[in-house]
């Protein structure tokens, strides 16, 4: 055997050691129910959340999970002393169970927010509104997507 | 960094004007992999401001599930006529600003 020269026995063990590296993934590709109660509840602490008062406009089937087009709207005032502080989106089964954060108060006039939104596979959306006198409201619509986002191959 | 900013050139007092905003931007997930299996790194833009006349009337924190070239659309009243002003803030340092007039009557 020549030195400087690989062999086959020596190429096969380098090949077959980087072949058992085991693949780390610090996250799962999925965020799980647990992740999405914990995601909520980051945010509303142990408040209870109740459901009504919010609603999600989303198409239920979608063809194409890298642009859902998705209106928030909540029931309110939106008065000095009855307005909404924020809205609150999560989904299910993205990476990432949470979707946006968009604060707003009494200046808007009108608690509404349109967007644009990823989705990895068909699943619930969930919104949470917070009032202003700190109760939580909630509503989840189901999407059923086609094509999905976020975990695609880059080309 | 080209933004696409819709505001009402004109409103009266009282009004609920719709502003809607675009700003164009990758928003790479992080979770994607070329097909050489390497992750490519995450680039979003996290953060959205809007200022009405120096007070902030909306704010957002995105993340990698906002849809590439984040649109966002809110309301606000008509108050004073004045200037609109809009941030955005991500990833690598990105950081960009438009603004857009309105005349209140």
């Amino acid at each position: 055997m020549r030195k400087g020269q690989t062999t086959r026995r020596k190429f096969l063990e380098l090949a077959g050691g980087a072949a058992v590296v085991p693949v780390v993934t610090l996250r799962p590709l999925e965020a799980t129910p647990a992740m999405l109660s914990a995601a909520i509840r980051s945010v509303v602490g142990e408040a209870p959340v109740r459901s009504g008062k919010v609603k999600i406009d989303i198409p239920p089937l979608v063809e194409n999970g890298n642009t859902v087009p998705m209106t928030i709207s909540v029931a309110s005032p939106m008065t000095a002393d009855d307005h909404v502080k924020s809205i609150h989106v999560f989904n299910e089964k993205n990476p990432q169970p949470n979707v946006g954060n968009f604060y707003i108060g009494p200046a808007a006039g009108r608690a509404q927010v349109s967007t644009r939104i990823r989705l990895a596979d068909s699943q619930k959306v969930v919104a949470i509104a917070r009032l202003s006198d700190d109760s939580f409201w909630s509503v989840s619509a189901d999407v059923i997507v086609t094509l999905a986002a976020c975990t695609d191959e880059v080309n | 960094m080209a933004a696409l900013i819709n505001v009402p050139p004109k409103a009266k007092r009282g009004d609920i004007i719709e502003i809607k905003t675009l700003m164009s931007h990758i928003m790479e997930t992080g979770f994607r992999r070329t097909a050489a299996g390497d992750l490519v790194p995450r680039d979003i833009i996290t953060s959205f401001t809007c200022r009405y006349n120096g007070s902030e009337i909306f704010r957002a924190d995105l993340f990698p599930a906002i849809s590439a070239n984040p649109y966002l659309s809110f309301f606000t009243i008509a108050k004073d006529s004045g200037k609109f002003e809009f941030e955005w803030i991500g990833d690598n340092g990105f950081s960009a600003t438009a603004s857009a007039s309105i005349t209140v009557e």
